[in-house]
């Protein structure tokens, strides 16, 4: 971590998006983990996709738990509310959170411990209900802030710090995340920005439970050989799938690329993903073949990462609820009391 | 001849029967029927975790008196359940009345001599008329509806009335419920005497209604404006969510497009639950849980972010029998401590205590407003006899001026106006910051909410002094709560006393009717009925005027009397527990008995026997 504050004072030139805002307008605390942690590059990705996207930084909120990654929310986007709460319980927060007002943007950041042993239930439930969400675990392997012991998604075999093999089964997050219907599904590394910037985005865009599972390695504690979470390991065995841009407001240009090595797909906000192939039998708009191919890949000690499954036409908790379009935390007396009248009438039937 | 009780409008009538028999609604319709004479009832279910085939009873208190506790004794018992035969007939009053269905005859030794037995061959009687199995089932408890209606002498119009609202639109069922009353009806007409318990009209219902509390709360927490339900089924809250829903359905659904003002959620368990409701509380919607003790237990860690993080928050505990999963199916009030000091760390959260349906009703709306007010997690304790039972209650009303009040919260104008926001400042004295929700204004009010300490901009601090002001601005806040919690309601003897009475929630109806009796007999007690927590500086008061106060809970430990200690500092010694923790309602004699008791160890007689 650095002790230099930032300075405030922004170069006239920096660039600005639409609404005129600098990416500096997008950051937030000055990070207290560790130089060179892996979160640091997701709050950076996440700080330049909000820019890319426009988005007024008040309009997101930020939900965490509690751990290394639960701590990153405070590091970017300092004008959004943030919401650092219990251990595991993020998914539960988020989704009362939109519940309460469907028109914010609502980012989940979490980490392997938070979402895969003591959230792995929350995890779950969220993804089933379909939250209209953006779900990150930031995944390391490893729990940090208490020192290096395993998570539930260290690879068995995987060797700690100070020389312990894990002999539990990984949790996979991304298999776990299609099997419960997530209807937006990425796995990214923190490693690779230019990947991972336009998975975030496209995320943000999509209109349901979109989840993304960042590798993240963390120097401190799981970044040593014999680790399955290291920066040179993961760069090794990455088997990127696809590569995405993410346009929005304009019609894709798809001249260049040579036919079958391109896929277009138009999401409920009419944004527009346009995938370039890299695994050419690739498809995803396939849960079932991404769930296969993804286990026969893992298998051979390979981790895909880029866009894995989307369904366009994501449904969400309110269309399953049918909440009315007005947010509810902006319903007053008027909308919500029923008056003396109702009870009249009501009295009536209970004598 | 065993002797026989002679009583109009004051008896207590006990059924007994198999869970899932179907005998719910005859049970209901009898009870009914009699508050439809102008007599005022008291209703109690006694059943067990179970879905089907094992005991449950069903009590009714006939009471001109109005007396709406449990009385305890039985005068009349129908016997319909050949498992708890044994232990129904010895609970009988001597000179009571055992109904039972007589198309089996029964040994002699079944009975007992000072009672007095009234059989009808309801299953003969049901036979002959119906042949389906279920229809069978079913009727055979309309039979002995009508049987008792006529050994009774009540009004047989008002059961008929009953019956047709209650299948309204489905009609096809009136008539043949209404033939199988007329079948018990005709039957104890041609072959028994009516007995000496009789129902007669009379005007002492007025304009109650009768519901039980789950119901009320529900109705309540629509009227406080609650937008965001969420939940896990548990014994005895379930209904209450499901009243939500209900009422919901009925008053909250948007004219143009059929859409809901609401979103209820089962959560898949108590943490998910609370969670939701943290989140949807802290983005500005008005949010409720309800469970019982497990489920507090459970919600422990969420209650104290809630606390720290200052979170308005409505937790609505119904409380069974504990410890663990002690008697899901009876009643205690034994959640009190939990509940206040739920969480680790130094923590206290406001309590309400209902003491029927009506107060159910006005406590539930009210809890929204005062979380939204002191901006923390609020509990309001009903319990398994007010929140499953069906009660006489004063009939809801509201206020069509009062608005939702939202306690201090800056909008975009405030902020654009330049109106200073900082979070946990306490600008006022009240303790109490003003909050913004999010997504409010671009670039003036966001801020980081945290269970991690924080200072007064709610950036994270681990600084002691910092720490200390924060939590000791949570106790002023709390001294703020006092205001905001019901008053006590004192009911002062017709003479000076020294002997007092604490209680609250469901006791209400026992203790006022041993009040009474107790004032008939010439003891004097004041009596104060506590209606929250913090208590009001009026329960302090109270306690000193007096040399003794006998404080009155359903729980083993005496929880409330620790609260009041603990909080106060009085001197234990003067405050004496009255407890009664066996999971049945407290009753009227319990009280007096106990009481008596210890007013006796105190050489405190009655004023007829010191005449004497």
């Amino acid at each position: 971590m650095t002790y230099i504050p930032k300075p405030k004072l922004h170069h006239p030139d920096l660039p600005k998006n639409k609404l005129g805002f600098t990416h500096r307008d997008y950051e937030g605390s000055v990070s207290t983990l560790c130089a060179g942690c892996g979160h640091d590059s997701i709050s950076a990705a996440i700080i330049q996709a909000c820019f890319e996207l426009d988005l007024p930084p008040h309009r997101i909120a930020k939900m965490s738990g509690i751990g290394c990654s639960s701590k990153t929310p405070d590091y970017f986007l300092g004008n959004s509310h943030g919401f650092n709460s219990v251990h595991g319980r993020m998914p539960s927060v988020l989704t009362g959170a939109n519940l309460a007002n469907k028109d914010l943007i609502y980012l989940g950041v979490s980490g392997d411990g938070d979402s895969a042993s003591i959230g792995f239930g929350q995890f779950a439930h969220s993804i089933r209900r379909g939250v209209n969400m953006v779900y990150i675990v930031e995944n390391n392997g490893v729990y940090g802030l208490t020192k290096g012991q395993f998570s539930a998604t260290s690879d068995k075999g995987s060797k700690s710090k100070y020389g312990a093999l894990n002999s539990d089964s990984a949790i996979d997050m991304v298999a776990m995340a299609l099997q419960l219907g997530a209807t937006y599904v990425a796995r990214g590394f923190s490693g690779d920005k230019e990947q991972l910037v336009p998975l975030i985005k496209a995320a943000i865009n999509h209109h349901g439970a979109a989840f993304i599972d960042c590798l993240s390695p963390c120097v401190a504690f799981n970044n040593h050989i014999g680790s399955t979470k290291s920066f040179d390991y993961v760069r090794e065995h990455n088997e990127s799938v696809n590569k995405l841009d993410m346009m929005v407001d304009h019609d894709p240009i798809v001249a260049d690329y040579a036919p079958g090595t391109m896929e277009l797909v138009t999401q409920h906000d009419g944004s527009v993903l346009r995938l370039r192939k890299l695994a050419p039998h690739y498809d995803p708009n396939d849960r079932i073949a991404a769930m296969s191919y993804l286990g026969e890949r893992a298998a051979q000690g390979e981790i895909v990462t880029g866009l894995l499954y989307v369904d366009p036409q994501g449904e969400d908790l309110h269309d399953y609820c049918n909440t009315i379009d007005k947010p509810l935390n902006e319903l007053g007396t008027a909308d919500l009391v029923p008056g003396q009248a109702a009870l009249d009438k009501l009295n009536e039937d209970l004598r | 001849m065993p002797q026989q009780i002679a009583a109009t409008n004051d008896f207590v009538v006990k059924f007994a029967n198999v869970n899932g028999s179907g005998s719910a609604s005859a049970n209901e319709l009898f009870a009914r029927s009699i508050l439809r004479m102008g007599v005022p009832v008291a209703s109690r279910n006694i059943f067990p975790s179970n879905i089907q085939g094992l005991p449950t009873w069903y009590e009714v208190r006939i009471s001109a008196a109005g007396h709406l506790g449990r009385r305890g004794g039985v005068d009349l018992m129908v016997a319909m359940n050949p498992q708890t035969w044994g232990a129904d007939v010895a609970e009988i009053e001597p000179g009571g009345y055992l109904f039972y269905d007589s198309t089996k005859p029964m040994p002699p030794s079944k009975f007992r001599e000072d009672i007095n037995v009234v059989g009808v061959p309801l299953t003969d009687i049901c036979n002959r008329a119906f042949t389906d199995p279920r229809q069978r089932q079913l009727f055979k408890n309309i039979i002995y509806v009508g049987a008792l209606a006529a050994l009774l002498n009540m009004d047989v119009t008002a059961i008929e009335t009953l019956i047709a609202e209650q299948f309204q639109g489905k009609d096809k069922l009136i008539a043949p419920n209404v033939k199988a009353l007329h079948m018990g009806i005709d039957h104890v007409k041609e072959h028994l005497a009516p007995l000496g318990l009789r129902v007669e009209k009379s005007d002492k219902v007025g304009d109650r209604v009768f519901i039980d509390g789950n119901s009320a709360a529900g109705l309540g927490a629509v009227y406080g404006g609650a937008t965001v339900c969420a939940w896990y089924p548990i014994t005895p809250s379930t209904s209450l969510a499901e009243a939500f829903m209900k009422y919901c359905r009925k008053f909250r659904l948007d004219k143009a497009t059929g859409k809901g003002k609401y979103a209820i959620v089962q959560g898949e368990d108590e943490l998910a639950s609370i969670g939701i409701v943290m989140g949807a509380a802290w983005n500005g919607a008005r949010a409720f849980t309800c469970t019982s003790g497990p489920g507090v237990s459970l919600m422990t860690e969420f209650v104290g972010l809630g606390y720290y993080a200052e979170i308005p928050a409505v937790i609505m505990d119904v409380q069974r029998g504990g410890p663990s999963t002690g008697m899901p199916t009876r009643t205690q009030q034994a959640d009190l401590i939990g509940a206040a000091y739920a969480s680790h760390g130094d923590t206290k959260h406001p309590m309400l205590f209902p003491e029927d349906p009506g107060e159910c009703f006005e406590m539930a709306a009210l809890s929204f407003d005062i979380a939204d007010r002191l901006q923390t997690p609020v509990f309001l304790m009903l319990d398994l006899d007010i929140g499953m039972n069906d009660w006489l209650t004063k009939p809801f009303t509201w206020d069509d001026k009062r608005e939702l009040d939202r306690g201090k919260v800056l909008s975009y104008e405030d902020l654009q106006a330049g109106k200073e926001f900082a979070r946990y400042t306490d600008f006022e004295g009240d303790g109490i910051g003003a909050r913004t929700y999010p997504g409010t204004h671009p670039t003036k009010g966001s801020y980081f909410t945290r269970g991690s300490s924080h200072d007064r901009f709610a950036k994270y601090s681990e600084n002691g002094t910092v720490y200390v002001e924060n939590v000791t601005r949570l106790l002023r806040k709390f001294e703020t709560a006092k205001k905001l919690i019901p008053a006590p309601v004192r009911h002062d003897a017709k003479q000076k006393t020294k002997y007092g009475v604490l209680y609250f929630g469901s006791t209400t109806p026992s203790m006022h009717e041993a009040l009474e009796s107790f004032e008939a007999q010439g003891i004097h007690l004041n009596a104060m009925r506590l209606r929250g927590f913090p208590f009001a500086d009026e329960v302090e008061k109270f306690v000193l005027e007096h040399d003794q106060v006998f404080f009155v809970e359903q729980n083993r430990d005496a929880q409330c009397r620790t609260l009041l200690v603990t909080e106060t500092g009085l001197d234990p010694a003067r405050i004496v527990p009255v407890l009664h923790y066996d999971g049945t309602p407290i009753t009227a004699r319990f009280i007096i008995e106990k009481i008596s008791a210890l007013l006796k160890a105190r050489n405190v007689a009655a004023l007829r026997e010191v005449a004497r």
